[in-house]
């Protein structure tokens, strides 16, 4: 079977969905939230490479390195926030952080 | 040199004021006296160049406001009239300055003090130099309202609390037909600067304009509304009352408002807009006939008071009044000659007044004073020098301006300079008597303070006498000094065009004319001297003769003493209605539809619709991607479908 951009898609696609539904659906902690927003920017990135190669323009590769950066940035940053969170108030519980709560 | 005569008041006001709490009490004390002594120096110097060598100039400062045909800069307008005021405002001032640092030894305040009593000065100073009607306003307003800082000055006093809003509520009365009057200016003028509407005045004389509905000549009805502004701030009769509450401030202030800056700034506006009033006869007659009225009526009140700042305070408008009908028969001349040597001899009666009290510690009540002439000589003998100018007595200041504000009413002729000057000599054997009366019932008979009191008497410190010792010298030399420039041969020469005075109404040249016949000159003296005589008489030799005149002129003295009813025939016309009808407004019109519709029904409605939202603030995370997601695949759908 020749494994086309359809399949990447499709792979992307339901990845992507996994990742929302981590996220809203996730009570556990927030480690899986950040884990969720990793998993979302990597189904994007897999439609990146998939239309890179499709349309055979580099660019998207590019971005996707982009995309990679960004992503590794952002949960340094936000594993250094759950670990001062932690510190502070003693859980990162999704079900205890409501202190927005009006 | 312009400048060092306007604007050091200000530099140390703002030196006081913004700087007191760094450089010391010490040093604000000497800043704003240099300061205001500087002023003082300088405008002499003007004086000897404008005045008398007639070096008349004005100096353009900047322009303020300038929008279409409108325009007006700041500018310092210096002829004989603003050269004479300088002279009056600053001498006064530094005078008060000085005193002050004796009498308001123990208060806490004194930086605060210092810079209102200098900004006021600054305040007047720039109302006597304006050279345009919006110039003249500010001042105007300025004296308004550091007279409003300054009797509240003590403002943990609930009756200085009510003075003070008295006298601002007073004043903004006048101020609005003052208001109104400078609106009615600028449209007969097209133009606010004096140089443009007094040579236009003869012009517009006749042009009539309409005035709620009715067609009026529009320079009396101008004048008219300028002289609403002077009702007010010059303690005329009708919007007076102000000026005897406002004796709740301290005693500098009462000498700095009635001898310098505040009252007389009517009378100056008034002579200073001669070239109005020469042109409509029906504004000088009005303003005639409020003179005369007032001098009358504050005399015979000031005749039953027993506070001795209240009795000075009447004794301001009675002489205020005077002022106000010379400028009436027009007479400004007189007017400002009588301005200038009341400032003095004002001055000093409040600066001594305020020695007693300081020596009394406090004590204001005439009836609870007596026999004090020992122990306090010097400020007897001052007290005796501001009463005898007060009174007119021949070779003191007031015996000249008084007269000649008289005899000049006596030669305007008119039916109401006449009245004028009826009234004015039987004021004149008023003041001599409650000036008198003042005297003896303080420093004569048997003390009737306590011993506390009595033995706690002593002499003011030096700076507080030395400023009396000043006044004093004004008050017996200013008048015989500046006889001839004012009001004798030289007044041609001194004037210049400061005023405007029409051939046909030259009353004082008419009195030069031997208009006035000889008995007509006597008799100011006359009356005074029976004044003195009558006070004698009731309070030395026989002191049961004025309890016999209050039984037998009861009803008369009861409405002499109530103030002849203002304030409370105000309080029933006008403010009690004026509450009522508030009350009704504020219930029924405000309280019930507007606030139903407006303010109350909106937050109600904000509030419940509030509570509803806030529900959605979960605070979980979750429930913030939830909306986010559902926002996107919205967006998204939005996108596809319509585009």
């Amino acid at each position: 079977m020749e494994i086309g951009l359809g399949h990447y898609l499709t792979v992307a696609a339901i990845l992507f969905t996994i990742g929302v539904f981590g996220i809203f659906l996730n009570r556990k902690n927030v480690i899986t939230i950040l884990m969720s927003i990793e998993l979302m920017l990597l189904s994007v990135n897999i439609n990146f490479v998939a239309f890179s190669v499709y349309l055979h323009d580099l660019v998207g590769q590019v971005f996707a390195m982009f995309i990679l950066t960004v992503a590794a940035a952002e949960s340094a940053i936000g594993l250094a926030i759950l670990v001062v969170y932690f510190r502070n108030r003693g859980t990162i519980a999704v079900e205890d952080i409501n202190m927005m709560k009006g | 040199m312009e400048l060092a005569a306007v604007f050091p008041p200000l530099l140390g006001s703002i030196v006081a004021g913004f700087f007191g709490r760094w450089i010391g009490v010490m040093g604000v004390l000497v800043i704003s006296c240099v300061c205001v002594v500087v002023a003082g120096v300088a405008s002499i110097w003007l004086f000897y160049d404008v005045a008398l060598l007639g070096h008349v100039r004005t100096v353009i400062l900047f322009t303020w406001i300038h929008s279409g045909t409108f325009s007006a800069s700041w500018a310092l307008r210096f002829d004989t009239l603003t050269a004479v005021m300088l002279i009056v405002v600053t001498f006064v001032s530094s005078a008060v300055h000085i005193y002050t640092i004796g009498y308001m030894e123990h208060d806490p305040h004194r930086p605060r003090f210092q810079a209102y009593i200098s900004l006021f000065t600054f305040a007047m100073l720039m109302l006597v130099t304006s050279d345009n009607f919006a110039q003249l306003y500010f001042g105007w307003e300025g004296v308004g309202l550091l007279s409003y800082l300054l009797i509240n000055f003590w403002y943990d006093k609930a009756s200085a609390n009510d003075a003070a809003i008295k006298a601002f509520i007073q004043n903004r009365v006048g101020d609005f037909g003052f208001a109104l009057g400078i609106f009615g200016v600028f449209y007969l003028f097209h133009a606010i600067d004096f140089g443009t509407v007094f040579a236009a005045a003869p012009a517009v004389a006749a042009q009539s304009m309409h005035f709620l509905g009715y067609e009026v000549n529009g320079l009396t009805l101008c004048c008219l509304l300028l002289f609403m502004g002077a009702v007010a701030k010059s303690a005329q009769v009708g919007l007076h009352s102000w000026l005897i509450d406002a004796m709740e401030g301290p005693t500098p202030i009462s000498a700095l408002i009635h001898a310098a800056t505040m009252v007389t700034a009517g009378v100056f506006m008034v002579a200073r807009l001669s070239p109005l009033f020469e042109f409509s006869p029906t504004a000088s007659a009005v303003v005639t006939v409020f003179g005369a009225t007032t001098a009358f009526v504050a005399a015979t009140i000031g005749m039953t008071q027993f506070d001795i700042k209240r009795i000075i305070a009447y004794s301001t408008m009675s002489q205020l009044g005077y002022m106000m009908f010379a400028c009436g028969v027009s007479a400004y001349n007189a007017a400002i000659f009588h301005l200038m040597t009341h400032g003095f001899f004002k001055a000093l009666l409040f600066l001594a007044a305020g020695s007693v009290i300081h020596a009394m510690s406090g004590e204001q009540d005439i009836r609870r004073m007596g026999g004090l002439w020992k122990l306090i000589p010097t400020t007897y003998v001052m007290l005796w020098i501001g009463s005898l100018a007060l009174a007119g007595i021949p070779l003191f200041a007031g015996y000249f301006s008084k007269d000649s504000v008289l005899a000049a009413a006596y030669a305007a002729g008119t039916p109401v300079a006449t009245y004028a000057y009826w009234l004015g000599i039987v004021t004149a054997a008023l003041t001599a008597f409650y000036s008198m009366r003042l005297l003896f019932l303080t420093f004569h008979g048997k003390p009737r303070a306590d011993h506390h009191v009595m033995d706690h008497v002593h002499e003011s410190p030096l700076v507080m006498l030395l400023p009396l010792a000043f006044l004093a010298v004004g008050a017996v030399c200013s008048g015989a000094l500046a006889y001839s420039w004012f009001v004798g041969d030289g007044r041609v020469g001194f004037w210049r065009d400061a005023v405007l005075i029409l051939p046909n109404h030259d009353s004082i040249g008419a009195v030069q004319h031997g208009a006035v016949p000889e008995w007509a000159d006597y008799l100011p003296t006359v009356v005074a001297a029976c004044g003195i005589i009558m006070a004698f008489l009731c309070y030395i030799v026989w002191t049961g003769l004025p309890a016999f005149f209050c039984r037998v002129f009861k009803p008369v003295h009861t409405f002499f003493y109530n103030h002849w009813y203002y304030d409370i025939m105000v309080d029933r016309l006008i403010v009690f209605p004026l509450l009522a009808l508030s009350e009704r407004v504020w219930k029924a019109g405000n309280g019930t539809p507007i606030e139903y519709l407006g303010p109350t029904s909106l937050a109600a409605a904000t509030q419940y619709f509030g509570q509803r939202v806030v529900r959605l603030q979960s605070g979980y995370v979750f429930h913030y991607a939830f909306a986010m997601v559902i926002g996107v695949v919205l967006l998204v759908t939005w996108f596809t479908l319509y585009r």
